[in-house]
């Protein structure tokens, strides 16, 4: 893998296409998020964001995801 | 792969070695999900044919119900048109169910006296319990039958996880869970299987906050309440053809508050009884689904109308005769139900109410559905009135009869959205915590709240002169 700079999730603008490098948390929240299909290497589009700001709606493996703001901050992506 | 016929020993050897692992190497979870998932991938993708068409107007779809600007109008949007189509569309049904009734209910007093049967025996069944049933099938059977089918309708859309998502924000501020949005919407259908929906909500301490909360959503058995009070004794104020517009904006407000008071009740809790974090908030959002028309007339019309109905029926109607035996029992000169309202009257002028309202509430614990008709029952019981033809009577009997203003449907409507679960709901609430103290609070915080709330409006409303 070459170096490439790694994004939160929770930063990147609307409509950005990614893959997860690395879900950097612990516990269930990690547990969690992968359970969920978001491991490295996933095809990841940030889809939409709710009204409110937060939560954000994602697509992974075909299939739309919601996250909060404070789970997605764990999920770097490379985007490019 | 026969997992049955793995013995307990090696069983357990497995889960203890993945454990060390797992101290060892924290990846370990980590390469079994992906591996899972990389097989399923694989399965997938050999046996899986994509349409391509679709995901894309769901897209669409979402970025106009999500959006800042649109989300919430558009909810409101939502609950107020199907209000509307509910309160403009049970009015005529409603009319000729009650005219057809209350045709049957004469020819049942005729045929009783022309059988030599007592005077008490006919008024025991036919104004008691036929009434009763009489009153309980014309006013609520139409704006059920319409109402059901639309909700139904728009649940198999899969709009209701995008009001979660679209209110999360909302509910986490207040230390609960946006799936309580969702156990909120089943609450809609009835607050017993809203309880029963919080299955879903994994933290205990937020599960807790969805159950005691849930009551603030009004059921199945209170709607039709609320939808008739709005249009009876408020949609009286303006001209008729604005009528029911606007009580289909009083009975969205009502829900509206229910929600405010949800998230204000959740916030209250989590900073004393339930303290604790938020936990996580992955949710999926299905994609929309074409609805099947038939099957949701027939499931909204049998598994909700009738079945709402029924329960109503065989609980109205022993309360109907229960009721006519308080009117028309006399302790010194003076019927039970003249005494027992006299008690309550005080109290419940408090709070915007008359006696006969409270009394309603508290004789309906059983089931909401048989609040309206007990207030009836005792309205007419205690009145003079004998022609009864549907929503037009009610008004009359309300509003001239018993002095009705619009504070009294305000309070009336405020009291039904907040008081106490009914006994079908706290039964479910007890077997699904097995704690009397959870029991007994779910019971006790959402009255204290009624009682505030209806205090609050009745004494505001008086203090600046407003009635």
């Amino acid at each position: 893998m070459t170096t490439q700079t790694l994004y939160s999730l929770h930063w990147l603008p609307l409509g950005t296409r990614g893959k997860v490098a690395r879900v950097n948390a612990a516990g269930n929240l990690r547990r969690r998020i992968l359970e969920m299909g978001v491991g490295p290497g996933t095809e990841i589009i940030v889809n939409s964001v709710a009204p409110l700001g937060d939560p954000i709606e994602v697509t992974v493996k075909g299939y739309h995801l919601t996250l909060r703001k404070d789970e997605a901050k764990a999920i770097l992506v490379e985007v490019g | 792969m026969r997992i049955g016929i793995i013995p307990n020993n090696i069983l357990q050897d497995i889960t203890r070695q993945i454990g060390t692992a797992e101290t060892k190497d924290t990846h370990t979870h980590d390469r079994i999900v992906t591996a899972i998932y990389n097989n399923a991938t694989n399965i997938a993708k050999a046996v899986v044919k994509r349409q391509s068409l679709g995901t894309h107007w769901d897209q669409k779809i979402d970025d106009v119900i999500t959006s800042r600007w649109l989300g919430f109008p558009i909810m409101f949007l939502f609950l107020g048109t199907v209000l509307w189509l509910t309160i403009t569309g049970a009015n005529y049904p409603s009319q000729v169910l009650a005219a057809g009734l209350f045709w049957i209910e004469e020819r049942l007093a005729e045929l009783f006296l022309a059988a030599g049967v007592p005077l008490w025996l006919k008024g025991l069944f036919v104004d008691g319990m036929y009434r009763a049933l009489a009153w309980v099938v014309s006013v609520m059977l139409p704006p059920m039958a319409i109402f059901f089918p639309i909700f139904t309708f728009f649940e198999d859309l899969g709009y209701l996880p995008r009001i979660a998502f679209n209110l999360d924000r909302l509910f986490h501020k207040a230390g609960a869970h946006g799936k309580q949005a969702l156990t909120m919407a089943m609450g809609f259908g009835c607050n017993a299987a809203g309880i029963i929906a919080t299955r879903i909500i994994e933290s205990p301490r937020e599960r807790l906050i969805a159950i005691l909360t849930n009551v603030f959503v009004p059921c199945n058995g209170r709607f039709p309440t609320l939808i008739v009070l709005a249009g009876v004794a408020l949609g009286g104020l303006a001209t008729t053809s604005y009528s029911s517009l606007i009580a289909s904006a009083v009975v969205a407000g009502i829900v509206v508050a229910g929600v405010v008071i949800t998230l204000l009740t959740s916030w209250l809790l989590s900073k004393t009884l339930l303290r604790g974090i938020p936990s996580l908030f992955t949710l999926e959002l299905p994609p929309y689904r074409k609805p099947l028309i038939g099957q949701i007339l027939v499931r909204s019309f049998l598994d909700r109308t009738v079945f709402v109905l029924v329960r109503a029926v065989t609980i109205a109607a022993p309360a109907g005769l229960g009721v006519w035996i308080l009117a028309n029992t006399s302790i010194a000169g003076q019927s039970i139900i003249n005494i027992l309202v006299g008690w309550l009257d005080p109290f419940a002028a408090l709070m915007g109410l008359d006696g006969f309202i409270l009394l309603a509430f508290i004789l309906g614990l059983p089931a909401n559905e048989i609040v309206l008709p007990i207030l009836i029952m005792g309205y007419v019981s205690a009145g003079s009135m004998v022609e009864l033809n549907g929503l037009e009577a009610l008004k009359h009997l309300l509003v001239v009869e018993h002095d009705w203003t619009w504070l009294t449907a305000l309070c009336t409507m405020l009291f039904s959205l907040l008081h106490f679960p009914c006994g079908t709901t706290l039964y479910t609430i007890h077997k699904e915590q097995k704690s009397w103290k959870w029991t007994v609070l779910a019971a006790v915080i959402p009255f204290g709240m009624a009682c505030t709330v209806c205090f609050l409006v009745a004494q505001g409303a008086r203090v600046f002169g407003l009635v």
